[in-house]
């Protein structure tokens, strides 16, 4: 989160100064003037714009114009990059994107995102990965997760490329296969950079109107990355017996380029936090041991290496991690936000509320099926037992607002944080 | 139980896959063990697997890993057994799960099919995006004492309403119990789904089913 140009006219600057001020002192731990309140959601615009989840996913206007609608409406102290979470549908097309379906793409048109959890990565192939990270991407990776990539694992081996062998090095260049893949490519590129620009400009709108962004870039953890994207939920719980030492040794080189990847991008996002959802890290997933072994020490020097960047790392505690409190209690106090899904957020604050700020966590049931004076309540609940006892909370619900909420609802979690804490 | 065959339970219930499957393929392969016998012994340690879990001292890795050691020598010793008519384990409670229209995920279904498995119940696990119908049509042909609905999208809770909705239109309530279970299910929205429980994990699930149908024997 940073503060923006853009935002010239001196009332708006001064609201979008006080909404940016209030996130930023839950981060450093000192009590906000009210209670912030977050705007994350995906395909529940479209629910609250009157379109398929499918236009919301394919037409820029269309969901630049909801997104704003909503903001408008709801007023939030920080938002999240709605569009780039919901518009990606001709992209993903584009790319040929093979571990996803989205809505009218293997999906109804009304139907959320679904991840294809496949072994996207065999067992036997560690050593290559561990080897040459981007010998692995370009000769297997890359073609097996997105058929625009597909023809690029003809390209020739570049390391061992030298001198006089560049001549004949080069050679592959001319193949079918790699220019149609360079082509398929270079067309893909087009429409993501298409994508890209109505990203930034509904980001920068947010801020003209006076609103900051919660977060920009989205990252993930090293043990999440190998397990959802490359090995596949079983391949990985399996790997931690049959592969440990590789799968070790994955993560730290995993940990080393993420880091990077991500204050990378995360710079050029222009905001500072970084969301990072997290998925492999809840009690029931794993033992205590096994998380201290194999998924928190890559995940904590990332946020070690994210933090000395001058960035804000904000997990998305996904489901239910009570159990792993006391451990991730260890990172330096006022540089993070924790969000959590279903970990009873009074225990959060109890453990955690003089470390880290939290976000969250209005119940995705309460929030779909109850009624407006349940999520009154719920706000309350909160209020009294967190954000009043000192708790730097800023209120979301556990995953942003889920896509069935209806919007009575949705108002009611915004008209409630106003009413009990500013 | 001999020194071996207390081997090969030990080195099973502690993930010993390596030991384990080599000792279970020698017995099977090279020493003419029965294989009933062998798939009794890999039971029991089932049985022992399944305890930790309750105990909170086995999680989801261990559970996968057990499960494809099982299927592993399973494999080599099913194809050895000399069946006789009406030699197999009878198994009383049946239940019939899968993963309601709209969701993929899979991995909590499994897991409650494998852990119902072991405990002694007969389980017909029909999939993932399981169309209405298709509920409606493999209850009609099973016949199960229990019907486990499975979902961890948001989206899943009116797939679920809408199932058990329809098990109702079509008569067939009566016949047995209905649980739901997966990421975001809570007494919420078992209420709002009309099911007659959730669980949040395998454990409970097992313990439904035990108590609905007396102990799944």
């Amino acid at each position: 989160m940073t503060t923006v140009e853009q935002t010239q006219n001196p009332e708006i600057k001064q609201a979008y100064d006080k909404r940016f001020q209030r996130i930023m002192d839950c981060v450093a731990l000192k009590q906000p003037d009210r209670m912030p309140v977050a705007l994350h959601a995906t395909f529940w615009l479209a629910k609250y714009g009157g379109i398929t989840y499918k236009e919301l996913m394919y037409d820029y206007e269309k969901n630049m114009a909801i997104g704003e609608r909503a903001v408008l409406e709801f007023e939030p102290d920080g938002v999240a990059p709605l569009f780039a979470l919901t518009c990606m549908g001709r992209s993903l097309e584009a790319i040929g994107f093979k571990q996803l379906q989205w809505p009218g793409h293997g999906v109804g048109d009304s139907q959320p995102y679904q991840y294809l959890d496949r072994e996207y990565m065999k067992p036997e192939e560690y050593d290559d990965f561990l080897f040459d990270p981007t010998g692995f991407y370009l000769q297997k990776y890359l073609p097996r997760v997105a058929s625009a990539f597909e023809g690029i694992e003809d390209l020739p081996i570049f390391p061992g490329m030298h001198y006089l062998r560049l001549v004949n090095g080069i050679r592959p260049f001319s193949k079918p296969t790699v220019r149609k893949a360079l082509e398929n490519l270079m067309k893909a590129a087009e429409e993501v950079d298409r994508f890209a620009t109505h990203s930034a400009m509904f980001n920068k709108r947010m801020n003209s109107l006076g609103y900051p962004l919660i977060s920009a870039f989205h990252s993930v953890s090293p043990y999440d990355f190998v397990a959802d994207y490359f090995r596949g939920a079983t391949g990985m719980m399996k790997d931690l017996f049959r592969h440990k030492d590789k799968l070790l040794a994955l993560l730290e080189k995993a940990s080393v380029f993420l880091t990077r990847m991500t204050i990378t991008n995360a710079k050029l996002s222009g905001v500072d936090i970084v969301m990072i959802p997290t998925h492999w890290a809840p009690d029931a997933f794993m033992s205590g041991k096994q998380f201290e072994t194999f998924w928190w020490p890559t995940f904590r020097k990332m946020l070690i290496g994210l933090i000395d960047a001058g960035l804000i790392p904000m997990p998305l505690w996904e489901v239910d991690c009570t159990k792993r409190l006391e451990i991730i209690r260890d990172v330096p106090p006022g540089k993070c936000i924790y969000w959590f899904e279903r970990t009873d957020m009074v225990k959060a604050f109890e453990v955690l509320g003089d470390v880290v700020a939290l976000r969250g966590n209005l119940s995705p049931s309460l929030m779909t099926t109850g009624k407006p004076e349940e999520v009154d309540a719920a706000v309350k609940h909160l209020v009294d037992n967190v954000f009043n006892r000192g708790g730097k909370l800023i209120l979301d619900c556990a995953f942003g607002l889920p896509d069935e909420t209806p919007v009575e609802n949705a108002r009611a979690m915004f008209h409630a944080a106003r009413k009990y804490a500013g | 139980m001999n020194e071996q065959e207390r081997n090969l339970v030990e080195w099973l219930a502690d993930m010993r896959e390596e030991e384990a499957t080599a000792l279970a393929n020698r017995m099977l392969l090279e020493e003419g063990a029965d294989p009933v016998r062998v798939l009794e012994l890999c039971r029991e340690a089932m049985g022992v697997v399944g305890k930790r879990f309750e105990a909170g001292e086995y999680f989801l890795p261990e559970l996968v890993l057990a499960g494809e050691m099982l299927e592993n020598i399973g494999a080599v010793a099913k194809p050895l057994i000399k069946k006789k008519p009406g030699e197999e384990a009878k198994k009383l409670a049946r239940v019939l799960i899968g993963t309601v229209h709209g969701d993929l995920h899979d991995i909590g279904k499994n897991i409650v099919s494998f852990m119902l498995d072991i405990n002694g119940f007969e389980v017909r696990d029909i999939g993932v995006d399981v169309p209405v119908k298709t509920f409606l049509d493999e209850i009609r042909d099973y016949k199960p004492h229990v019907v486990g609905l499975s979902g961890f999208l948001t989206v899943a809770f009116d797939s679920m309403k809408e199932t058990i909705a329809a098990i109702e239109d079509a008569n067939l309530r009566r016949e047995f119990k209905i649980m739901i279970g997966g990421g975001q299910i809570d007494e919420t929205v078992r209420g709002y789904t009309g099911a007659d429980a959730f669980g949040v994990n395998a454990v409970e699930a097992v313990a439904l089913c035990k108590n609905w149908t007396g102990d799944g024997k």
